[in-house]
């Protein structure tokens, strides 16, 4: 008898450190967004968001940082989506596994928690002063890109992988080419979960300001880019700018909060977009 | 002696790495018949029938000594090209693996790869393959459902059905009603029988009446070896070995 409420005691305290624990993390988020909602709110308004810069950044929109986030990720995107679902599609089902293949999936892991601003030098050396393309939304993208690479492999590979066999094998029986197996009934059947993938690592692109310091940001600019050879301004670094330099630093602030207000809700508006992708590929998948 | 043997297997040996899977198999599929092999779990008997369309090609470091012949021709050769072989060998398996598409799709997918764009001809050969596969009559008013909305053996006949589009000259069956009740088992049955009138079957299976009611031939494996091959009247009846008597009679698998 005691030996069972000595049990059942154990069960309860079980499950509070893990009620406390999830009801922390719940906490932290919640503070998070409310101080960024209060602080930012204030500054928000249609002009905010679709003016330029005014008066040495002191007042205005913060549009072209937008437009320039917003271009940055499409590069990154438009470099790294293709380039990492085929990698993915020969990691898994064309090579042979082996000691090669191992290796290079142990690069790509390393690769993964190489530190942001090591992106950013390496973006510098590479596609800013080796291929000369400038500080610009090319070299800022291609950096980009680069970085969220394992992100989208290691997210391709593994929706690859879920693809049941039986399927590949019956396309093979019914004298399908491996090709036509992998583009007509392997991928079609992991597309939700890598455009999931890629979507989190756009997500996760949007808000980096170390690789686009040197390879694409400019703290400030009168023109919109009218190539991928301008330099942009972008949200991440924009906020950072507003924080370290210039002359009115209350004026400023006002401004960096209301920046990132847009940029949380803007990756948090790209999780939310992943998510209800992967809520519909999951309803329509049937095996 | 004339033979009308559609296919024929020569001194197979069959290598996993260094381990023989399979030795020294001499064996052939009559035209028009149904030939079962059987054995116990590990007898080599999936590897064996899986040679016979080259699904074991995608298995790293496997190696095919011997001959396979279908017509004559050693699939196996050099200029052999394994898509063909495949188009001509069908295979159904034992898990029933329909696409996540449509049943129509499920079928069309079949000739479309092989060069079948004519839409009047594709649905034309997908009522035909499902009436041929005894489907039309229980899924002729919803083509378009999803093919995971069937019942176990509906999957596995809508899988008789995808092999049977594109026109094989072999169907294999890989244990295709492991999975299944008796009465699904026993209308796939039904279905081998009917089919052997237009095709060569082969067909692997653990369940040894399976392979009394609806073979004319049966194999008998054992340890990665063919103990005995002979009409299955015969070995049900009258096995000339030791060990396919004991097996029949339930003495061990």
């Amino acid at each position: 008898m005691d030996n069972r409420k000595w049990r059942e005691i154990k069960q309860q305290m079980g499950f509070l450190a893990l009620r406390t624990s999830a009801l922390i993390i719940f906490i932290i988020l919640g503070i998070l967004l409310y101080f960024l909602f209060v602080r930012g709110i204030k500054v928000i308004n249609w002009g905010f968001l679709t003016k330029m810069p005014e008066n040495g950044m002191t007042s205005g929109g913060i549009f072209p940082a937008i437009l320039g986030t917003f271009y940055l990720t499409m590069g990154a995107i438009l470099f790294a989506l293709p380039l990492g679902i085929m990698a993915a599609i020969y990691m898994t089902e064309y090579a042979v596994q082996g000691k090669v293949i191992r290796l290079i999936r142990i690069g790509i892991s390393n690769l993964a928690s190489v530190p942001s601003i090591v992106f950013g030098l390496f973006g510098l050396a590479l596609f800013v002063n080796y291929c000369k393309f400038g500080v610009s939304i090319l070299s800022g993208s291609l950096t980009l890109g680069i970085m969220i690479l394992p992100v989208i492999i290691r997210a391709s590979e593994e929706a690859l992988l879920l693809v049941p066999n039986g399927f590949r094998e019956a396309s093979l029986a019914l004298g399908a080419t491996k090709w036509q197996t992998i583009y007509k009934i392997v991928l079609p059947n992991a597309i939700g979960g890598i455009i999931t993938g890629a979507i989190l690592g756009v997500g996760r692109v949007a808000g980096e300001t170390a690789p686009i310091l040197f390879t694409a940001a400019t703290f400030y600019t009168m023109k919109l880019p009218n190539s991928v050879f301008s330099e942009v301004m972008a949200l991440p670094y924009h906020i950072y700018a507003l924080m370290t330099e210039g002359s009115h630093p209350k004026e400023q602030k006002a401004i960096a909060y209301g920046a990132s207000l847009v940029l949380i809700v803007l990756v948090l508006g790209i999780n939310m977009i992943a998510i209800v992708i992967r809520n519909y590929y999951r309803r329509k998948k049937k095996w | 002696m004339v033979t009308t043997n559609r296919m024929e297997v020569k001194n197979l040996n069959f290598y996993y790495g260094q381990n023989l899977a399979l030795k020294d198999i001499n064996m052939g599929i009559e035209s028009n018949k149904v030939t079962a092999v059987i054995g116990p779990s590990g007898c080599g008997k999936s590897t064996f029938i899986r040679i016979l369309n080259r699904m074991n090609d995608i298995i790293i470091g496997s190696r095919v000594e011997g001959a396979i012949l279908l017509d004559g021709q050693d699939i196996y050769a050099p200029e052999v090209d394994v898509v063909e072989i495949r188009r001509k060998i069908g295979m159904v398996f034992q898990k029933s693996n329909p696409f996540p598409k449509s049943i129509f799709d499920n079928i069309a997918y079949g000739l479309r790869i092989n060069g079948i764009n004519n839409k009047g001809e594709i649905i034309d050969r997908v009522e035909t393959s499902l009436k041929n596969s005894a489907l039309w009559e229980e899924v002729q008013d919803r083509l378009d459902a999803n093919a995971s909305e069937l019942s176990g053996g509906q999957q596995q006949r809508l899988c008789i059905a995808r092999a049977l589009a594109i026109e094989p000259e072999v169907i294999l069956f890989d244990e295709p009603c492991s999975a299944l009740d008796p009465i699904s088992t026993a209308k796939i049955e039904e279905l081998i029988n009917e089919l052997k009138e237009k095709y060569t079957i082969a067909i692997v299976t653990h369940n040894m009446q399976q392979a009394a009611r609806i073979s004319d031939y049966t194999g008998f494996f054992l340890l990665g070896e063919l103990i005995e091959f002979d009409k299955t009247e015969k070995i049900f009846t009258n096995p000339a070995k030791k060990q396919t008597e004991d097996y029949i009679t339930g003495r061990f698998g």
